[in-house]
Parts: structure tokens; sequence; C-alpha cells
């Protein structure tokens, strides 16, 4: 253990009180990363597929060391359960929910954002009436969160939740406030990258999903073991949402567009086989 | 009966978003009220479902969150929305719990019905944590039906040690035990499902 490691113990700043937080530098932990990286190259080089998720064993985000399964996940063929997804409407999600600048008496403060897109399924097709979540830091890096015991203020006007109903064509929009980096433990000076956390759902319950989308151009991109751990360069690139001056609205907010694509659904390709016998 | 495959599964047509790990700091966003009981507790038929979620040092770990997903009592799939705003009286199907301190988890459901004739009831889980770079999905198989079990084709596909590991355990007070192992002893076997690329 380096001194490093003891002086962050004497603050009472620790983030989160992770145990397998590390005193390595960043420099290793992106030289592991460039390692992985370089090695998934060759292979899609060799022939391999190219692949469009995280690694879950990816070991310069030490935190899942211990949390990935060793086997290989075992091929299921979905029943019918697995072919359908549970219902949220209206009753579950009020319209103003999507608004995360109006949850308190004043305005958070930050740079006021909306973010909106669609949601498709891997087919294209719009996924419509369907839940979408969202959670994230405010202006400042700051979670209301009673783990996040990172010292930038909590912004009293800001929670940093909000909810929304797919429309008949997917799509989804989110006012909000431009969350900030913020610093955490998985090694000395590890900083995320500003991001929002997204929890989506399908038509199919195999389509379930939780993400985190980006914005454009982050220096901290390349030093962050959880972005990095999709080792595909255009799959990172998915994360990012688009500058787009088409949602800025005049005078109150800029904006940006995310799409999201979950999986394929199985439900119709499996009853369309299931009419053809 | 359809057997689908990886091999008929017709191609995606657009490259799916990848997933990220749910992090630290879900617990003031996704959990709600009631959010873990698909049925009162009064209900006649109520279940408690519930086990210990760990780590490959069989350590519990403290900050997953779960979501199950099955059919009612006769094996229909139900669309009801209402989920997030709990009346008591609707069953959704759907639920959802962070774990405790210690890395437990407790549904209140019912057991779910064999969807299809002769098949053996499951509820499908999700598994979200911090240090989970993805979801995992596996299936919790209701112990009772032994035919059943003995005739489904996920189960035989596998070996004794992971067949286990998919099939709850009924408590003596009716309730079933589920624990999940993300890695090493008892590692649970997590499921892939065809079209995920």
């Amino acid at each position: 253990m380096s001194t490093e490691t003891t002086s962050n113990e004497a603050f009472t700043d620790s983030h989160v009180l992770d145990p397998a937080a590390t005193a390595d530098s960043q420099e290793s932990i992106s030289k592991e990363i460039t390692d992985i990286h370089a090695a998934y190259r060759q292979s899609v080089v060799d022939g391999a597929k190219a692949e469009t998720q995280p690694r879950i064993d990816f070991a310069p985000y030490r935190s899942s060391l211990l949390r990935h399964p060793t086997k290989s996940l075992h091929h299921a063929d979905p029943e019918t359960i697995e072919l359908h997804s549970p219902a949220f409407g209206e009753r579950d999600v009020h319209a103003l929910e999507s608004d995360l600048t109006i949850q308190h008496n004043g305005e958070p403060i930050g740079e006021r954002i909306v973010v909106a897109g669609r949601v498709l399924d891997g087919d294209g097709r719009p996924v419509a009436g369907q839940l979408v979540e969202i959670w994230q830091a405010n202006a400042a890096g700051r979670y209301i969160h009673k783990r996040d015991q990172h010292p930038a203020p909590i912004d009293p006007n800001f929670t940093g939740v909000g909810r929304a109903i797919t429309g008949p064509n997917g799509e989804y929009s989110f006012t909000t406030i431009k969350p900030a980096p913020y610093p955490w433990k998985n090694h000395h000076n590890a900083w995320r990258p500003a991001h929002i956390h997204f929890s989506l759902f399908g038509t199919d319950f195999t389509q379930r999903m939780i993400t985190q989308m980006y914005f454009p151009g982050d220096p901290l991109f390349s030093l962050d073991p959880i972005y990095q751990a999709i080792t595909d360069a255009e799959a990172r690139d998915r994360l990012v949402a688009t500058y787009d001056h088409s949602i800025t609205s005049h005078e109150w907010a800029t904006g940006y567009n995310w799409d999201i694509v979950l999986t394929g659904s199985n439900r119709t390709w499996m009853e369309d086989e299931e009419g053809d016998h | 009966m359809t057997q689908a495959s990886n091999t008929q599964a017709p191609a995606l047509k657009l490259a799916p978003t990848p997933g990220q790990t749910i992090g630290p700091f879900y617990g003031y966003a996704l959990p709600f009220d009631k959010d873990n009981e698909l049925v009162n507790q009064a209900r006649p038929g109520a279940v408690r479902l519930h086990g210990v979620v760990t780590d490959g040092a069989g350590t519990p770990i403290p900050d997953a969150l779960l979501e199950i997903w099955q059919a009612d009592e006769d094996g229909n799939v139900v669309s009801k929305d209402g989920s997030l705003v709990r009346d008591g009286y609707t069953f959704t199907g759907w639920g959802r719990t962070a774990v405790d301190n210690v890395g437990h988890y407790t549904f209140t459901t019912l057991n779910p019905g064999a969807t299809e004739e002769g098949k053996a009831p499951f509820i499908m889980l999700t598994v979200f944590a911090r240090g989970l770079l993805n979801r995992l999905f596996t299936r919790i198989y209701l112990p009772e039906d032994t035919a059943a079990l003995a005739n489904d084709p996920l189960l035989a596909s596998l070996d004794e040690a992971g067949r286990k590991t998919l099939i709850a355990t009924r408590e003596a007070d009716g309730s079933l035990r589920f624990d999940i192992s993300l890695q090493g002893e008892g590692e649970t076997v997590f499921l892939s499902y065809p079209r995920e690329s």
C-alpha cells in the first residue's frame, strides 16, 4: 500500500468505499486498456466478429474482477415470458417527469440541455410506449446519493432523476442540466467522463438494458476503463450523443440527439416461423 | 414447437447500443415504493422469493439491483401497466429490488404457472450491479414439477452443477430461495439469447 492510499483514507471525501479501489496510476490503467484493445483489433484482423457490447471481464475496471461470470453465457431459446415485456404507460409516468429542471422551487445551476432521440429495436422498428429512466450527477459532478461524498456542491434545485414513456415513433425527450465529470476510486486520479445513465425496455424482456450516454469530445474518454471496456471503437461511438442544433431552442437550451438501438426482438420471427408450420 | 437458434435468427439491421454498468448511484433513481411487491403480502398465494447475491470471493454484494418478469399463476403473460404505482390489486408480472447491505433481496410474488402445457414454470431474472459491465439474464425455475424440469430443453443442455443453479429451493414456509453467484463456487448459469448482435 502506498502512502497515497493512506492519505486518501485520511480525508472524508471517499467517493465510493470500494474494496477494489487501488492506488494504480492512470498510466498503468491506460497501458492495460491499450493492450486489451490492441489484442482485440488483432483478433478482428484475424477474422473475429466485431464486438458490440462491453467486456464483462475487463480488469482495468477493478470492481469487475470479482463480479463477472467466468463461464460463457449459455444459449437459451427464448420462451413465452422471454418474448414479452412488462407494460408501462401514463399511469406509471407523468409527462412532467421528463423535465429534470422543474422538480424543485428554483432553477438548477448549470447548462440547460435537451437530450432527445428514439428507442429502436435491432430491426430499426420504433419501441413505442415503453419506459425510459435516466439519472445523473449535477453540474458540479455530484449525485444526490448518500454514498456520493465527492466534495462538490449539492444543488437543492436538482435531483437528477427523470422518466419518460416513448412516443409512437419510439421518441423521447428530456430537459436537464449538463452533468459534470466526477472523481472515483478505481485508481489514483480517476475521473469519469460526464454521462447520463439510461435504463431501457424493449418489446421482449431479453432487450432490457442499462447504459450510459456521453457527450461529444470528452477529453476523459481515453482514460476511462468503464467506457473503454467496450473494445470496439465504433461500438464506443454509439454511446456518444451528437450536438443537434435543430434540438437547440432559441434563448433556452442546447440540444443533443441520441438514438438507442436495443437487441433484436425474437417474438416476430419466431411467431412467423410458428405460422409456417 | 419452434426451436430458435442463432443460425435461424435473422441478422440485426442496426448495430445495438452497448450496455454499461449501472454504477453505484442508482439508489435514488431506480427503486420506487413497493417495487418488490408484485402482490400484497396478504394476498392468498403470495410467495416470498429471496436470496443473496455474492461475488467471486463468496462475499455478498451490497450494490446490485434485480428485476423479475413472470407469468401469473395460470401461466398467462400479463400486459398491464401500473408497476410503478402499485395499487395492491394489479398483478403486472414485473418487479424490481435493490439488494440490502448484506446482499439479500426479497420479492413478494406469485408462483408462475406453466405458460404452455407440460412446460416447467420459471421466473425471468435480470441482474445489474456496480462492477458488472452489462446486465445478466437467468431463469429461476420452480422446483415442484420434476417431470417438466426433466424435459426442459435449457436444463437438459446443462450439466448437473449448472442445472442446480437455476432451480429454486422451496423452504418450509413456502418461500422460494434463489441465491445468485456472479463468479466462482456455484456460479449461476447466465443466459444469452438469439439476436443480441
